[in-house]
């Protein structure tokens, strides 16, 4: 039980330096790290597929396409960076003070749990759930992956005119 | 099931709404595309942590790895497109700044 609250106050410390970071590189960085905690909290939970899916997919194919598109853009003078960071901490300096205040609320708030849920289905093996009840979530998934490659094919064409 | 799944589960929820929090923060306040896109990325995050244990803490870990694998690819997808989206957006404008959006006919 300590090391869940432990693993979850540093995903929330995460997510939040994640936010606060003036540096855009600094933030792709501090998202890789959330998927990172979200991977070890889901292996924890007993989730080990959905773990490795969070792991390969989000920590190394979304922080990669992040820090590729950073690439691309121009750097910034060392002048605007300074007025930017001030900017930037006027728009966050209130996002701790949220964090905090919402913890402790939420802290103080005492729910009823029941989780008497009807007895649950005989299978639950994630291979056999996923290739034999939820097939339409995999015909959906490979539809939403050939759209997914259409429209990035589309908006990454480089066009004659320019 | 076990004793300490329901201190669990409220643990665990006050972290995920934190998360929620902060993604939705971001999102709000920002005027680049790329960080809403990482405010947009915490938000998914949250909500795949809260499939995964409503899946651990009713037993059926099967289904809700099932409902988070699919929420993965989408989220992949939807950022690879977004993605084109801002650079397309920077070839045009020079700048990743909502503001600049404004100027957009239609």
């Amino acid at each position: 039980m300590v090391i869940n609250i432990i693993l979850i106050i540093m995903l929330v410390i995460a997510a939040v330096g994640t936010v606060m970071t003036t540096r855009l590189p600094r933030s792709a960085i501090g998202l890789a790290i959330t998927s990172v905690l979200l991977t070890i909290i889901m292996f924890k939970l007993g989730s080990p597929l959905a773990a490795v899916f969070e792991l390969s997919v989000c920590a190394g194919l979304i922080s990669a396409i992040f820090i590729s598109i950073l690439s691309l853009m121009r750097r910034i003078t060392t002048e605007s960076r300074a007025v930017r960071q001030k900017e930037h901490f006027h728009k966050y300096w209130l996002l701790p003070i949220i964090i905090v205040l919402a913890a402790i609320a939420l802290s103080q708030i005492h729910l009823p749990m029941d989780f008497n849920l009807p007895k649950q289905p005989s299978e639950n093996d994630v291979r056999i759930i996923l290739w034999n009840l939820r097939h339409l979530d995999l015909l959906g998934q490979i539809v939403i992956l050939l759209a997914g490659s259409f429209g990035v094919v589309v908006l990454f064409k480089e066009r004659k005119n320019e | 099931m076990s004793s300490d799944i329901p201190q669990l589960f409220r643990v665990f929820s006050i972290g995920i709404i934190l998360v929620f929090i902060a993604g939705l923060y971001c999102l709000l306040v920002t005027g680049n595309l790329i960080r809403a896109l990482i405010g947009l990325e915490l938000l998914i995050k949250a909500v795949t942590l809260f499939i995964v244990l409503a899946g651990y803490v009713t037993g059926r870990t099967g289904l809700a790895q099932a409902l988070a694998i699919t929420l993965i690819v989408i989220e992949v997808v939807v950022i690879a497109v977004a993605v084109g989206v801002i650079l397309c957006v920077f070839r045009y404008n020079k700048s990743v700044s909502v503001k600049m959006l404004r100027n957009i006919k239609g």
